[in-house]
């Protein structure tokens, strides 16, 4: 067995009976049979097709403590977190484990319930039974099952029909130093009510340069006519490594808004599963990632139409400087019966240096009638006539590339609201492109 | 201020230019007239800088310098201003940011003060008062979306505002209605100065009802094959550039 589950499934033995839900015939079941699936198929390699861009050769041959014991004790400044128009209930996890402290669940608005993971299981678990007793059939699901063999902890957020949530929720994930590098893995469930509206901001960061591991499974699921608003931020340390799984379910008439922004980690894989189940279901997905050095980030984004007349409009723009390598898959699945559908995706992507790589598959299957689709995906270099117009107008050439490197990422965060959170948004990109670039 | 001497071009392997003389002093204004395939924007873009132009042979000096030497920011900040035949679209940078931040480039270079965003607004105003046009025009991203109208506008508005001391209009004139034609032509003579030259790219002579030019030379074959005043693109709009042909073909007989 590999040294790194070794390392996790040993601690297993040793956490098991402190987990929260320990006890619970179910979780034990689920836990313990997706331990053992864990155990014999180990992690994925890039002979499955899905990985075949990311080598999990590396991490594979690291150890990794399963706790932090002071993790509940390290320093952290909340303006390392701060974000502008986010003074709303907050959650945050430091190395995976809640910090009350720095949480702010107090005077919540009516309709909204959001609670750890952790004290559910202590009360009502059996409302999360379906979420928790999953069993993941697919070997290359290896990190969903050791999320459901090992999760302790996480965000319930509930939200009852009708309830209109416009501040958003701000969920803080903080990877930072423990004494050895450690794995955490975190279980996030959202469920909004019929016709109920939620605004989230689930965000990624590290304080200080730690290696650890965060392994991130959240579902979301939208009844009838559900609109959630989610803005995803990951900026995490340079050395950390995140892999993420977000599911989404939509039922009729639900509206998904996702913009999501990838600037940090050594290395991430995030799936992105949206299921749209319900007749004129919508997901609207904006994504960036900047990468330099020898990062690797790996975005897998699937949609599957499966209602009528259901709609997806995905827009995922890349830049990769250094030795970083980027991965987007997008695929977009109109299953039978889904007629009417509509459905497009656009993929751009810039390299900045010889070295750096970008893989981008756009792959669209359709098997129902009467649907507009359209995807297209470019990686390529900045617009020479473009920049040749910047320069005859006066700008030198350094602060011309800079200027079209950053209009190449401002489109995928033009539909991040409010505006002050935008701006915000978008300094955060611009402090990780290059300020000044040579010739 | 510009003088070309025996510029010879070639594009991809191709001569364009075969042995192009020039001068143009503070002040004037000069029409270059052609055919199709003449080599009027290759004259255009060798002036402002494009890559992919190689000199073969021959000079272009701009108050004294080597302009061929200089980048074409350097060329910019020195005073050259090239109004684009197809003006780039460039979706994601806003028209007035990017105004400001090559005049204030141009500035640098050339050791003077920077305007704050205030300033350079009040500037701004002036100019689109002066060239009525719209407000809106500062909002949106340099020519995304705009019409081929919108876009000569653009391009002209920003000659305003850089204030150039040679600028050269690569038929801006093509493909405009009238009243945008107007537009650019009052663009053109409200700049007009003893301290700044124009080189009118174009291919019809309706633009030089506006601005009239000093000068009129007649681009053919990679040469100026014939120079004159504004009455010589009457004679071309009456006779046609078939008549240079013709011409053409009575000097080489003679030639020996």
């Amino acid at each position: 067995m590999s040294v790194f589950l070794q390392s996790l499934l040993d601690a297993f033995a040793d956490g098991d009976a402190l987990r929260p839900g320990h006890g619970l015939p179910w979780l034990d079941v689920a836990r313990r049979e997706n331990r053992q699936a864990l155990a014999s198929s180990g992690l994925p390699t890039t002979h499955d097709e899905s990985w075949k861009y990311t080598s999990l050769r590396t991490l594979d041959q690291r150890a990794f403590a399963s706790s932090d014991a002071l993790a509940t004790q390290h320093t952290i400044d909340p303006a390392e977190f701060a974000l502008p128009e986010a003074d709303g209930a907050r959650l945050v996890f430091v190395n995976g484990v809640l910090r009350a402290d720095l949480s702010r669940l107090a005077d919540l608005p009516s309709g909204l319930d959001v609670q750890p993971l952790s004290a559910v299981l202590q009360g009502d678990a059996e409302s999360l039974r379906v979420f928790l007793a999953r069993n993941f059939k697919h070997p290359a699901e290896s990190f969903a099952r050791l999320n459901a063999a090992f999760a302790a902890d996480g965000a319930i957020v509930r939200v009852a029909p009708g309830a209109q949530i416009t501040t958003p929720l701000h969920l803080v994930f903080i990877g930072g130093i423990a004494s050895t590098d450690i794995a955490w893995h975190t279980r996030n469930i959202f469920d909004v009510g019929e016709g109920a509206q939620l605004s989230v901001i689930e965000h990624h960061l590290g304080v200080g340069t730690h290696a650890n591991l965060g392994n991130v499974f959240a579902e979301y699921r939208l009844r009838e006519n559900a609109a959630l608003n989610l803005l995803r931020i990951q900026n995490e340390g340079e050395r950390a490594s995140l892999i993420q799984r977000s599911e989404f379910s939509l039922a009729k008439h639900a509206r998904l808004h996702l913009n999501n922004l990838d600037l940090g980690t050594a290395l991430m894989r995030h799936d992105l599963r949206i299921e749209l189940l319900g007749d004129r279901a919508h997901a609207a997905v904006r994504g960036v990632f900047v990468l330099d050095q020898r990062q690797h980030v790996d975005n897998q984004l699937s949609v599957e139409h499966r209602a009528l007349n259901t709609s997806c409009d995905l827009f995922w723009r890349g830049v990769a400087d250094g030795r970083a390598r980027g991965v987007f898959n997008g695929a977009i699945t109109i299953h039978a019966g889904a007629d009417g559908a509509d459905a497009r995706l656009s993929n751009k992507n810039l390299l900045l240096s010889a070295q750096a790589e970008i893989d981008s598959k756009p792959v669209l299957e359709i098997y129902a009638d009467e649907v507009q689709a359209s995807h297209g995906a470019t990686v390529g270099q900045l617009d020479e006539s473009a920049l040749f117009y910047l320069r005859s107008r006066g700008l030198p050439l350094a602060q011309a590339r800079v200027l079209l490197i950053q209009a190449f990422c401002a489109q995928a965060l033009a539909h991040i609201e409010p505006a002050g959170l935008r701006e915000h948004v978008t300094q955060l990109l611009q402090a990780r492109l290059p300020q000044e670039m040579p010739a | 201020m510009l003088k070309i001497e025996n510029l010879h071009v070639r594009v991809a392997g191709k001569e364009i230019l075969k042995g192009l003389s020039l001068s143009v002093n503070a002040g004037e204004v000069h029409a270059i007239m052609g055919p199709n395939g003449a080599g009027k924007s290759t004259l255009g873009n060798i002036l402002a800088g494009r890559e992919g132009y190689e000199v073969t042979q021959g000079s272009v000096e701009y108050f004294g310098k080597d302009l061929l030497d200089l980048e074409p920011e350097d060329r910019a900040a020195a005073g050259v201003f090239l109004a684009f035949q197809y003006p780039v679209e460039i979706p994601g940078v806003n028209n007035t940011y990017f105004l400001r931040a090559a005049f204030n480039a141009q500035r640098k270079k050339r050791g003077e003060e920077e305007l704050d965003s205030m300033q350079f607004l009040k500037r701004v105003r002036e100019k689109l008062k002066v060239l009525h046009l719209k407000d809106e025009l500062l909002h949106r991203a340099v020519n995304e979306g705009f019409s081929g109208g919108e876009k000569k506008r653009n391009e002209i508005f920003q000659m305003a505002v850089l204030e150039p001391k040679l600028a050269v209009l690569d038929e801006t004139d093509s493909g405009l209605d009238i009243d945008a034609l107007k537009m650019v032509a009052d663009g053109v003579n409200q700049l007009r100065s003893p301290e700044r030259a124009f080189i009118v790219i174009t291919h019809y002579q309706r633009l030089l009802d506006y601005i009239v030019p000093d000068f009129v030379h007649v681009l053919a074959d990679g040469k100026i094959v014939q120079s004159g005043d504004k009455t010589l693109a009457l004679k071309l709009e009456e006779q046609g550039y078939a008549w240079l042909q013709q011409r053409k073909l009575a000097d080489s007989a003679v030639a020996p």
